[in-house]
Parts: C-alpha cells; sequence; structure tokens
C-alpha cells in the first residue's frame, strides 16, 4: 500500500496566489475547525489557555518579506499545506501502510487506525506538512477535505476543500491538475505556477502563483500630485516673523 | 533534531548488539557452553533491548507489529523484518550450539548476515532522508556499520579485527563531519527555492504561529549545539581513535578490553546524539533557520 500508485487520473490539489494572499489566516482556521469536526482524530491543543500553548494544524501561513534592490519591500503571507507530491516520500517510508497516496485522485492520506505514529513520513516531508497529534498519537495532514469534495449531502458551492471555500481574498483555487483546461491548469500556465523546494524531486501538485512584480513604482513626483498645491507660498519671512529669523540666526550657534 | 533518548539508546545498543551477534554466528570467539550462554545473552539483552526501547518513542507501540508489512518499500519495514530474522536464526542457533553442543555454521552464517543487513537497514532509514542532507549520503551506512562491526568485534574479543573496524569509523566519522557542514549548501537549499521567492533579499518577518509546534520541537531543535565541536572531539578521540590505537599496538586484556569498552560506548553514544542533534532539516528553511 505505501508504494506509489503512478500517474493518477485526477490530480486534485491547490493553486495558492502569492500576490492575492492577504495573510488573515482565515484559511487555518477554518482547516482546524472542520478537520477537528470530521475526518479522523481531532486536531488537539495542548495547554491552550497557558503559558505554552501549541497544537496540531493542517495549514500554517507564515510571512516573508521581499526587499528587490530597486524597488519597494513586499510582504508576502505564505500559506502551507500538504501538495499531494507526485513522488511524495512520505509514504514509501511508511513501515505500516498507514500513509498512501489514492490511485484514482492522488490525494495522499493517512490511515489512523494503521498508523503507529513513528513519525517518519513527518521526517521525509521537506515542506512541513505533517505534524503528529499529540492527544492521538497518529500523524495530521491536510486530506484536501476528501470529506467535502466528494460530499454529496453539502450544497454543491460547498464542494471544496474548508481553505478554498473560506478565503475571503480568493488565494486558494482548487481543482484538477490532470486536466489541462481545469482553472487550476489555466492559472498555473497564465501565472507561471512553480513548485516549492523542485531540487528535492517530489513533483508537488499544488502549485504557488508568484507574487506581481512592483517595481513599476512610479517617480515620486509623479505620484504626489497634491505637491503643487502644498508648496510653500512665502519663501521669505517679513514682519515679525523676519526680524525673529535674522535675529535668531544671529546668535552663537545660529545659521551663517 | 530533538535526539529522543529511546533513538539514540536504541540505535547504539543494538548495533553493539547486532555488531557482537555477527560475530558469534560465525563462531568467534570459539567457545561452549557457559561462555557462549554469556555471550550470546549480552548480544540479545543489547539487540532485543535496543529494539524495545524504539518502541518507546511510538505514539502506539501496540500496533509495532504492523510495521513488518511494507518491506517492497519502507527501510524502516525492512529493518524491523532483519531484526526478528536474525533474532529468531540466531536464537535457535544459540540453542543448538549451548544446549546440544551443536554448531550449525550454515545456520551461523545466515544469521550473521541478517545482523549485518539489520544494521544496514537501521542506517539506510537515515540515509533515505533527502531531506536531511547531512544523512543522506554513503558515509551514513558505512558509519553505522563499521561501528557496529568495530563495537562487536571488541564484545566478542576479536582485537585486530576491532581495532581495523574502529580505524575505519573514525575515518569514516571524520569524513562525516566534515563532508555533512558542507551538503546542506551544496545541494541549493535555500529559503529562496523553499519559497519561490526569487526577487530580491529574502527573510521570514513573522512565524505562522507565536508559540511552538511539532515541527519546531522535533526538526528545527537547536539546544545543546553548542557543545557540539566539544563533543565531536571528545567522541571521536575517546570514543575511536584512543581504542583504535590500544587494540591494534598492544596486548589487550581483560582489564584493557573493560575499560575501551567504556570508552568506546560513551564515545558512540556521544557521537550519536550528535549525528541527531546536528541534523538540520530543511523543513528549518520555512522559519528562517539554516540560512
Amino acid at each position: 500500500m505505501t508504494q506509489l500508485p503512478g500517474p493518477t487520473p485526477k490530480k486534485l490539489g491547490l493553486v495558492i496566489d502569492l500576490d492575492t494572499c492577504v495573510g488573515c489566516h482565515a484559511c487555518v482556521v477554518s482547516c482546524k475547525g472542520w478537520n477537528t469536526e470530521n475526518y479522523g482524530a481531532p486536531l488537539s491543543d495542548q495547554d491552550a489557555y497557558g503559558a505554552n500553548p501549541s497544537g496540531t494544524f493542517l495549514n500554517r501561513v507564515h510571512s516573508y518579506e521581499i526587499a528587490p534592490k530597486d524597488a519597494p519591500a513586499q510582504l508576502v503571507h505564505f500559506p502551507k499545506s500538504c501538495l499531494h507530491c507526485e513522488d511524495a516520500p512520505c509514504v514509501t517510508v511508511c513501515p505500516t501502510g498507514a500513509s498512501y497516496k489514492r490511485a484514482d485522485d492522488g490525494i495522499v492520506l493517512v490511515n489512523e487506525d494503521a498508523c503507529i505514529g513513528c513519525g517518519l513520513c513527518a521526517w521525509a516531508c521537506p515542506y512541513g506538512a505533517r505534524e503528529m497529534d499529540m492527544d492521538a498519537g497518529v500523524m495530521k495532514k491536510c486530506t484536501l477535505c476528501v470529506d467535502r469534495i466528494y460530499n454529496e449531502n453539502l450544497p454543491e458551492e460547498d464542494r471544496e476543500p474548508a481553505c478554498v471555500r473560506t478565503c475571503p481574498a480568493n488565494a486558494r483555487h482548487f481543482g484538477d491538475f490532470a486536466d489541462p483546461e481545469s482553472n487550476v491548469s489555466h492559472l498555473v500556465a497564465e501565472r507561471g505556477g512553480i513548485d516549492l523546494m523542485a531540487e528535492q524531486g517530489t513533483k508537488p501538485v499544488n502549485k504557488y502563483l508568484p507574487p506581481r512584480p512592483k517595481t513599476d513604482a512610479q517617480p515620486e513626483a509623479e505620484i504626489d500630485v497634491l505637491a503643487p498645491l502644498l508648496s510653500p507660498v512665502a519663501t521669505e519671512a517679513h514682519g515679525f516673523l523676519g526680524w525673529l529669523d535674522k535675529t535668531l540666526d544671529k546668535l552663537p550657534g545660529g545659521a551663517t | 533534531m530533538h535526539p529522543a533518548p529511546s533513538i539514540i539508546l536504541f540505535t547504539t545498543l543494538s548495533g553493539l548488539g547486532f555488531g557482537l551477534l555477527t560475530f558469534l554466528g560465525l563462531n568467534m570467539p570459539d567457545v561452549d557452553g557457559w561462555v557462549l550462554f554469556t555471550f550470546f545473552f549480552v548480544g540479545f539483552a543489547l539487540s532485543v533491548g535496543g529494539l524495545l526501547s524504539s518502541t518507546f518513542h511510538l505514539g502506539h507501540p501496540e500496533r509495532a507489529w504492523r510495521a513488518l508489512s511494507q518491506w517492497k518499500s519502507s527501510w524502516l519495514s525492512r529493518e524491523g523484518i532483519c531484526a526478528v530474522a536474525a533474532l529468531c536464526v540466531l536464537g535457535l542457533y544459540a540453542l543448538l550450539a549451548i544446549f546440544f553442543d551443536t554448531k550449525v555454521a550454515a545456520l551461523g552464517f545466515v544469521g550473521s548476515a541478517l545482523s549485518l543487513l539489520t544494521v544496514f537497514t537501521t542506517s539506510m532509514i537515515y540515509t533515505q532522508m533527502k531531506t536531511v542532507p547531512r544523512w543522506n549520503h554513503w558515509s551514513t551506512p558505512l558509519l553505522f556499520l563499521s561501528l557496529s562491526i568495530g563495537g562487536g568485534a571488541l564484545l566478542a574479543a576479536q582485537t585486530a579485527v576491532a581495532g581495523l573496524f574502529l580505524l575505519i569509523a573514525t575515518l569514516t566519522q571524520a569524513f562525516a563531519f566534515w563532508g555533512g557542514d558542507r551538503r546542506f549548501k551544496d545541494r541549493g537549499h535555500s529559503l529562496k527555492t523553499a519559497t519561490g521567492l526569487q526577487n530580491g533579499e529574502l527573510r521570514l518577518f513573522e512565524p505562522p504561529h507565536t508559540g511552538t509546534n511539532y515541527l519546531l520541537k522535533e526538526m528545527v531543535h537547536q539546544i545543546g549545539r553548542k557543545h557540539a565541536q566539544r563533543l565531536r572531539v571528545l567522541g571521536l578521540v575517546f570514543g575511536l581513535a584512543l581504542p583504535t590505537v590500544l587494540l591494534l599496538s598492544q596486548t589487550v586484556g581483560h582489564v584493557l578490553a573493560g575499560l575501551i569498552v567504556v570508552l568506546h560506548v560513551g564515545g558512540v553514544l556521544a557521537l550519536r546524539w550528535l549525528f541527531f542533534a546536528e541534523a538540520e532539516h530543511v523543513v528549518g528553511l520555512y522559519y528562517g533557520k539554516h540560512g
């Protein structure tokens, strides 16, 4: 079971638009909510109200600063969850067969009843996509909301991963990468979607759209449309202020 | 990483134990009766003790038997199978040799081979990890095997063999330190490849959470590394180099042999701690580490 299935007819995954993400962490919260109440063991917290809170999350948002040489610095919010890799190293290392990649749609899942909690799959993942749940003692990971996307009890618009459904900025997109005409395939083609840490050879299914460069910042003079209206009207002081200006300049340390 | 004491103990003790069993299966030393019983007792105690302690870090030890099922793809599974097979075959060999005075050479030979295979599979669990460039190298199996054979020979009173393999271990360990320090950069892993953000200077602005998480505790852990250089020298000199010199230059009596064993095991424990404590996992990049 922990052998990889080879090319799958469908390649379900996410496109994450780094240009659009505003870093609100709504996807983190909705993911935690859905996956605590549904598939598998709940995502537990430890010391949630104490001094050192920690917990299991399947999706986390990092924030990075890029400072280009000749443009203003940019803040990039960077959501990260399982990339459902084609060559998933987390699957093949599993000694029990608990970790597997589905042959029909490529989703990488953990059968929690067979997981011994050895943690080797988390070690094999370059992306930090797997976290051991400290209460349940089993490995947790993104299921691509497998219990939503095929769930006919949900209205059709809800049959996508919770993180995608909740994103207020529309920075997350769900679809089939095996279909060149799908929404996600178009996005990747148009925006130059990239693989994370491609040198690890994992062939991630999820793609990231790089932030659009903001190098076309206009010269300051053109931005400052109010400048002509705000320029000083009096360049030389007269009257009392003029006398004060000159007198103060004469004092030691004054302008020469 | 955060070195779990159970894993350090397991890899060190079972390495020694399977090393000793390798020699016992080859009828080295050529002893019988209670002396052989004692040798086998030490060998089994170390290897089985190591295996048991390795289950302490599992989230569900009661399901450990399932780990024998995925030998086609998983080195951890292969390790479990080799270990069980080696212990069964050598158990039978020991039973016949000690209580029935019958040494079945073929059985011992197979048991020895399985013992070495167990050590090799253990080392491959770490070697296969592309995510830890320091481990992902042919020097890792060579190090584990030379330590196991050298230490096993030492326990089996094969001083010349022990000296030779501890010499190999010394050189391999020194090379592993030297090469391992460079490999992360050489492989080209950086925050830029991790995020795909290429245009400009890049740094972590804010981590995803104010507290800590499993990944940080398990894989990005940094405590104790400030003494790493001193520990490296101590482990290399007292655990490997000094025993090598003593074994190759002296006639080793029981007292000196005991001293060498203590030095060697202490040194290997320190080196094994470093093996885990110095492992830089690429996931640390996302958290602004290893830059």
